[in-house]
């Protein structure tokens, strides 16, 4: 059973292909930035309770979409949040043929969510922040998991792909920027980097659930920027994307 | 008759298609299959771009004047009406217009001279009054005829809004003649097949046999004024063509004819790209052509088809907004033996999307199939992401359907066996007001007039699902059966009055027929029974007993989100109407077949139908085609498509349209993977049986700023059902209508 905040079909930013994307929720986190605030709290009043055999059935329904790739992607709120659930479910989607991703924050690090990473076909991993200071404030967690889970990832050579939000002020920083990409730059499991420029898509959000916005005032970056962080982090690592 | 009539017979592997007429054959032995990817193309020449330019000019021109540049109010169009006309002589690789100028129109009134007569008067014009006397007096035209014969019951549906857009007064269209014939083989092999045909024609004189006979000398005049016609433009098409530019300007002129003498409401081209490879690959391989110069040739051809023009009424627009003519090419698909019909060519008409710009005509088609090799698929799935300009079909289903391989579209996605096979084709059921005469004891919902007798009331108090469906049975019973008589006295007077020589002349003699049946509102309809059926649906009803509106309790599930709960009542709903035609006699022996189709008239019939059980209020749009309601597939795009692919092809053999837009970020980060999950999309969708789809890729603000600045996006193009208009167009009605449509969003 998995308790999901929402599920969308047509995921084509999530993964690689098209991805049935099951939004999970709850999160350890509270990012300033967050874009779907509602998916934060732990409330075993919210959400909808999923069993693995109806989510086999969502997936069932797309897997004509996903034959040269695609599949199921778990994000959240933070999936690794339902780490039980997902050790059930997982075999049972490899079992059929579906590839299966995690979008994680990272900051869950335990014998348990390494065994979810053992039987995820591609971890989707979002590092928030380099600097562990910048990370708590930003987030209101540390980052020691975070860097664990991507070296745990790393030694188990599977595939990994890596996220970075850009914000103004807040994570732009040169020295950071490229303090964070030479982290990684020797992993050789990482196949593509994605830059996710910041927006205010979601900031409506917070005046509904009547809470104030932590990143009020705070632009969307500047082309400039994101050429900039785009540049550093390309001349460490492979495949570096600006979504 | 002397078989040697062609160099081509030298040139090309020599079969069945030298004794017989068989295009396929020619093409099928002769073409060069394309497995590679778009890097061959190139861009337009310095005289494409001079003559498109001067086009801009005169489209610039025509929007300014309200919509018409001119009319010739004089002369009937004719095959031979008109003297020659050219954009710039010396620039066009590829000649010929309608009438003596680009843009100027010409009156038809054969279909009905009254809406000549008006659509002149609209656009400011007077029609010649001799053309109306001689229609009164000496001419009958379809439309007389078919008032001639209605019955009060069929004038009542008409008027209603039960049934609306039956062509009684304007050309049927839909017919596709095959007009690569006429390159390949010249008219005079063409006319000798003809005569033979006819000479076995005799015996017993039925009135079969008398109609045939006289319709096919009626096509041997029009391929003699084919000739004529190309003689005015210098072209001897007697003959076959001889090389690649002829072959395209023989076609063109085969269409030509077609769209100088009929102004069907579609008028399409057929299938005729990698017809037109087998040509252009000979010369490059023998070096007297370019790859410049083959595109060259294409640009100036697909520019010939973005100028064709009918003269339409104001009403005729609000069923189909934005002057479409549908020039329906269909590209791509796989031969039955496995190997794909994709030659360089079909990549060329594509790149007329750039070279040229956007442009809703010719209405491009991709046959799309999971086998097509993949750089086709990803030069389509990046043309519709940056044009949003394409429609698909799926090939592997039309062609086990029609068992052929070698079929075009006629209108929006309606397959048909190129050369064997056409239609009579007639307006849509309101779906939905039908469901509501079931609730209002068999009258109408506005009016109260009786239109189904002995329906009996409903009992007061929430409705009861199968009280509701037993009644709506009947409905459905009695309007299919008047729709196909209908049908019936106007494809009778149709062919009596205004008879489609110029195509059929480029048709077998013996012929396969459909009659083309269609539903609007299918999706409000499923809807509403849904909310009949899982939610408290209470009729709020007038002093008449009339229902004005509908009190829901609770919450019941929608088409459009992979539910079978109602996704069952859809595909019920079209299996039955499908099964009430089959019910009937219908004219010619045709067959009869079922779209969920509405072009735009989804406004229209939205409209004319009153408050509907599922909430939607008194005259707001239908969605349209077979999509879900507008907003309500809330689950994801898959799961709209998936919804829509239940709809069983087989049930709806003339279509089953489906309109998707997505904002471009929703579809992927990088081109690469936008391009990669739109093919997987397609992949995906066409797997799931499903039949059609029009592809629209752009975000809601763009369309926003283009009805405030029209003049900014004049090539604006987008996808409708079935077909794509210019977006600065639409009325203004319709631009909110299709704004208001889900854009599928995942951000």
């Amino acid at each position: 059973m998995l308790r999901v905040h929402s599920i969308e079909t047509f995921g084509a930013n999530e993964g690689p292909g098209i991805r049935l994307v099951v939004f999970l929720q709850g999160c350890p986190l509270q990012c300033l930035y967050c874009h779907n605030p509602d998916t934060q709290p732990c409330d075993p009043a919210m959400g909808r309770l999923y069993s693995n055999e109806q989510i086999l059935e969502l997936l069932e329904k797309e897997r004509p979409y996903f034959i040269r790739k695609g599949g199921l992607t778990v994000s959240g709120g933070e999936p690794t949040l339902q780490t039980p659930g997902l050790l059930e479910l997982f075999p049972l989607v490899r079992e059929r043929g579906f590839h299966a991703a995690i979008d994680t924050n990272g900051v869950i690090y335990n014998p348990q969510v390494n065994a979810l990473y053992d039987m995820t076909d591609l971890i989707i991993l979002d590092v928030k922040h380099i600097d562990d200071t910048w990370h708590r404030k930003l987030t209101g967690g540390t980052n020691h998991g975070v860097l664990r889970n991507a070296e745990y990832r790393e030694k188990s050579g599977k595939p990994m792909w890596l996220r970075y939000v850009l914000v103004p002020g807040w994570t732009d920083q040169l020295e950071f920027l490229e303090q964070w990409a030479q982290h990684f730059a020797g992993y050789t499991t990482v196949e593509r980097v994605e830059i996710l420029p910041y927006h205010t898509l979601g900031v409506h959000k917070y005046a509904a659930l009547g809470r104030p916005y932590g990143l009020e005032g705070v632009a969307q970056p500047s082309r400039h920027r994101i050429e900039q962080a785009r540049r550093i982090f390309a001349a460490h690592l492979p495949n570096v994307i600006v979504a | 008759m002397d078989r040697k009539t062609s160099v081509l017979e030298d040139i090309f592997k020599t079969h069945r298609w030298q004794d017989d007429v068989d295009v396929r054959d020619f093409i099928f032995r002769n073409m060069t299959p394309y497995l590679g990817d778009a890097g061959f193309l190139v861009g337009p020449t310095e005289s494409t771009q001079a003559l498109w330019k001067r086009c801009q000019e005169l489209l610039k021109q025509e929007r300014a004047h309200g919509g018409v540049l001119d009319i010739d109010t004089h002369t009937i169009s004719t095959i031979t009406s008109h003297a020659p006309g050219y954009i710039d002589r010396a620039q066009e690789k590829i000649v010929g217009l309608q009438t003596d100028a680009p843009l100027k129109r010409a009156i038809k009134p054969f279909g009905g001279w009254r809406v000549a007569a008006e659509a002149c008067k609209q656009a400011g014009y007077e029609i010649d009054p001799a053309v109306v006397e001689m229609c009164r007096k000496y001419r009958k035209t379809h439309n007389d005829g078919v008032f001639d014969a209605y019955t009060s019951e069929h004038k009542m549906l008409r008027k209603s809004g039960i049934i609306t857009g039956l062509p009684d007064n304007y050309a049927r269209g839909r017919i596709i003649g095959d007009y690569r014939r006429l390159a390949l083989y010249g008219a005079d092999r063409l006319i000798e097949a003809k005569k033979a045909d006819r000479r076995r024609l005799t015996g017993t004189m039925t009135e079969d046999v008398i109609r045939l006979r006289e319709e096919i000398a009626e096509q041997i005049k029009a391929l003699e004024m084919v000739k004529e016609m190309a003689a005015s433009y210098d072209f001897d098409v007697s003959r076959p063509a001889q090389n690649a530019r002829e072959a395209i300007q023989w076609t063109y002129f085969a269409y030509l004819a077609a769209v100088k003498e009929q102004d069907g409401a579609a008028m399409s081209l057929g299938n005729v790209s990698s017809f037109f490879d087998v040509f252009i690959e000979h010369e490059l391989a023998e070096g007297s052509l370019s790859e410049v110069e083959a595109q060259e040739l294409i640009d100036h051809f697909v520019m010939k088809l973005r100028l064709v023009r009918h003269l339409r009424m104001e009403e005729y627009n609000q069923l189909f907004a934005g002057d479409p003519t549908w020039v329906t090419e269909a590209i791509g698909g796989m031969w039955s033996n496995g190997t794909t019909k994709v030659t360089k060519t079909s990549f060329r008409f594509l790149q007329t999307l750039y070279n040229l710009g956007p442009a809703p005509e010719p209405n491009l088609t991709v046959l799309w199939h999971p086998n097509l090799p993949e750089g086709f698929k990803r030069f389509c799935a990046k043309v519709s992401i940056d044009t949003s300009s394409l429609q698909y079909e799926n090939d592997a289903l039309m062609s086990a359907a029609g068992a052929c391989d070698d079929f075009c579209i006629a209108c929006c996605v309606s397959m048909m066996e190129t050369g064997k096979e056409m239609q009579f084709f007639g307006a849509r059921c309101n779906l939905a007001k039908t469901l509501l005469l079931a609730l209002n004891e068999g009258r109408d919902e506005l009016t109260g007039e009786l239109i189904v007798p002995d329906i009996a009331p409903l009992p007061e108090g929430p409705l009861n699902y199968d009280e509701v469906r037993s009644r709506f049975e009947k409905c459905v019973a009695f309007v299919a059966e008047a729709y196909v008589n209908t049908m019936n006295v106007i494809h009778y007077m149709h062919d009596k009055y205004y008879y489609e020589r110029a195509m059929l002349a480029f048709m077998d003699s013996e012929i396969k027929r459909n009659m083309a049946f269609g539903i609007a509102g299918l999706s409000v309809t499923a809807d509403s029974l849904s909310a009949i059926k899982h939610a408290k649906v209470t009729p709020v009803r007038n002093e008449q007993g009339l229902t004005t509106d509908f009190h829901i309790e609770g919450d019941y599930p929608k088409f459009g989100n992979d539910d079978e709960r109602v996704d069952s009542i859809a595909v019920d709903l079209v299996q039955r109407f499908n099964a009430e035609l089959g019910k009937h006699v219908i004219y010619r022996k045709a067959t009869p077949t079922l779209s969920v189709l509405t072009i735009t008239s989804n406004v229209v019939y939205g409209k004319k139908t009153g408050a509907t059980p599922d909430g939607r209020k008194l005259g707001e749009p239908f969605a349209p085609g077979a999509n879900p309601m507008h907003g309500r597939d809330t689950s994801g795009a898959i799961a709209s498509l998936n919804s829509v692919a239940k709809l069983n092809y087989f049930d709806a053999r003339d279509g089953i349209s489906n309109t998707f837009s997505i904002v471009p970020k929703s579809l992927g980060q990088t081109e690469d993977d936008r391009v990669d999950n739109m093919t997987a999309l397609l992949d995906g969708y066409f797997t799931k049986q499903a039949h059609h789809l029009n592809v629209n890729v752009f975000d809601r603000d763009t369309l926003l700023r283009a009805m405030d600045h029209p003049e900014e996006y004049p090539q604006l193009t987008i996808r409708v059902s079935g077909y794509a208009v210019n977006f600065t167009r639409l009325s203004r009605q319709h631009q909110q209508e299709v704004v208001a449509r889900t854009f599928h969003t995942n951000l």
